[in-house]
């Protein structure tokens, strides 16, 4: 069993490194199909940022009534958490705090401070700032809490109809950017498949009249089978360890510029974050699409 | 040891473009261990395809082919590969391995076989030197003449000392000195006790052999004579 593995092993080796051509055109498939995978991911990462950072900025704001007491307003706000415990945040801002907040706003501006000074009161409500995660369902819910009749006594004003137009439209566009880009990545990868496949194809076409061959002398299947599949995790693997070099140094060096366009979001980074799912990916995506592209063929060719 | 009891095999339309088309009607023969025999007849006559079911590469439609009295239709694909390895092979297009060496092409039907490192280094060159290859062991067919070539082709199926030898056309692409090399090769190896089986259509050969001969016409068994001649 050993000595059949090592000399199945040593076919392989011996197989890839005589037919350079071959195994060359092989590997340059196979790193450009598992670039266009990597390139999927990253663009799912730069999607997903942006997605949230549009999300972060959906928002509702409760203004309360002048006399409303802080444990009635905490008594929503607890109510909201209930109901939605996967909310982003709900932060409670006390007039006093709403006035501070003002003021250091506009310290340098001397017109709103006097006229604030003749107001002679805090003329600030308090409120809830609710951020939700961006689903339109959360919206809803938000809303509803604020609008039962035990809270709404409270509620001087809610902040969301004018944004509701936007979040249904925010949700639209992200629903639509995660189907699109699944379509299209299911559709390129199903197509860099194709390509490899038919790339190994003829790397064991050219060995054709040699499996009839191996039959002939009476090799068993695995005997025959065993160095083409063996031949294809090398070019896999050598695939892989190239388009990891490729994706490291093109994310560190790209990191400024993107970053220029998306502030916040490092490709490198990202990249670091991502490292070992990024390895899996590539690597099974290589060496998977070699081995059982050599696999499907060679039976073919075993079962004439 | 080898025996075709009414053997009959049609090949279906899509592979004849036509009509289905019998290569073999009910051929029954039979090879004793030992024996030496030439099966003649034009090209097309069925000669191909009776090796072929001798190695179990194809099922007859109808009747059965026996190697040391197992039905090959009833062995399994275990069976089969060691009714493979113990027959050699040579072909008129040598059928090589391309992307081996001579020394590695011999090796790997050692090799097929599980045999050691140390028995495969011994064997290998002795071989190689019996046939006058040793000093191309490094080369690939590709580098090697024709006669050079059916050489190796006859060392590879010498190596396992097998108890079979099937030659189908060894000496089509060769011209008549290396023909008679490799005729009087079958004559040894057939001397020291393994069959030989003989595919051929040079009359010239078969008549100097003065062997059993079995001839073949449109897939049927015209003539089976002990010492026989060239006729058709």
């Amino acid at each position: 069993m050993v000595t059949n593995f090592s000399r199945i092993f040593k076919f392989a080796v011996n197989d890839f490194s005589r037919n350079k051509g071959i195994s060359l055109a092989a590997i340059f498939v196979l790193v450009v199909t598992i670039m266009l995978v990597t390139w999927l991911f990253f663009f799912h990462g730069i999607s997903k940022f942006l997605i949230s950072q549009v999300q972060d900025r959906i928002d509702i704001t409760a203004y309360f009534k002048d006399d409303a007491q802080e444990q009635d307003i905490l008594g929503v706000k607890e109510e909201i958490l209930k109901l939605s415990p996967d909310i982003k945040a709900v932060e409670y801002v006390s007039k006093e705090r709403a006035m501070l907040a003002f003021n250091e706003k506009h310290k340098d501006n001397a017109v709103l401070a006097k006229a604030l000074e003749e107001v002679g009161t805090n003329p600030f409500l308090p409120s809830l700032n609710i951020t939700t995660n961006g689903d339109p369902v959360q919206f809803a819910e938000v809303s509803n809490v604020l609008q039962t009749a035990n809270f709404s006594k409270f509620i001087d004003k809610v902040d969301f109809s004018q944004k509701k137009d936007t979040i249904e439209k925010v949700f639209s566009i992200t629903s639509n950017i995660n189907t699109f880009g699944l379509i299209l990545g299911i559709i390129l990868v199903i197509l860099a498949i194709l390509v490899v496949f038919n790339t190994i194809k003829l790397a064991v076409d050219s060995s054709k009249d040699e499996i009839s061959t191996m039959r002939i002398v009476g090799a068993t299947d695995w005997f025959i089978r065993g160095p083409f599949i063996i031949q294809g995790a090398i070019y896999g693997f050598i695939a892989f360890v190239i388009c990891f070099l490729i994706s490291a140094v093109s994310a560190y060096f790209l990191s400024p510029k993107i970053s220029a366009v998306l502030p916040g979001f490092n490709t490198f980074d990202y990249f670091l974050s991502n490292i070992w799912i990024l390895v899996l990916i590539q690597l099974a995506f290589g060496a998977g699409v070699g081995i059982i592209s050599s696999f499907i063929v060679v039976r073919k060719y075993l079962d004439v | 040891m080898i025996k075709f009891e009414k053997v009959t095999k049609i090949y279906p339309a899509h592979f004849s473009n036509g009509s289905p088309t019998a290569v073999l009607q009910d051929v029954s023969f039979e090879i004793k261990e030992g024996e030496f025999v030439s099966i003649v007849g034009k090209s097309g006559a069925g000669k191909t395809t009776l090796t072929r079911m001798i190695l179990g590469l194809e099922d007859p439609t109808h009747g059965d082919v026996f190697f040391k009295n197992k039905n090959l239709r009833t062995a399994d694909s275990f069976e089969i590969q060691n009714i493979r390895r113990s027959i050699g092979c040579i072909y008129q297009d040598y059928k090589l391995l391309p992307a081996k060496t001579v020394y590695e092409n011999v090796a790997y039907i050692m090799e097929v076989e599980g045999k050691g490192y140390g028995k495969i280094e011994k064997e290998v060159p002795r071989v190689l030197e019996l046939i006058g290859l040793e000093d191309k062991m490094e080369n690939f067919p590709k580098e090697l003449s024709g006669g050079e070539q059916q050489r190796l082709a006859i060392a590879r199926a010498l190596v396992n000392n097998p108890k079979v030898i099937i030659a189908d056309e060894p000496t089509g692409n060769l011209d008549p000195y290396n023909s008679y090399e490799v005729i009087y090769m079958l004559e040894k190896i057939n001397k020291a006790g393994a069959t030989v089986i003989l595919l051929t259509h040079d009359r010239e050969i078969v008549n100097k052999l003065g062997k059993r001969v079995v001839t073949l016409v449109g897939g049927r068994i015209i003539r089976d004579e002990a010492e026989g001649k060239f006729m058709l």
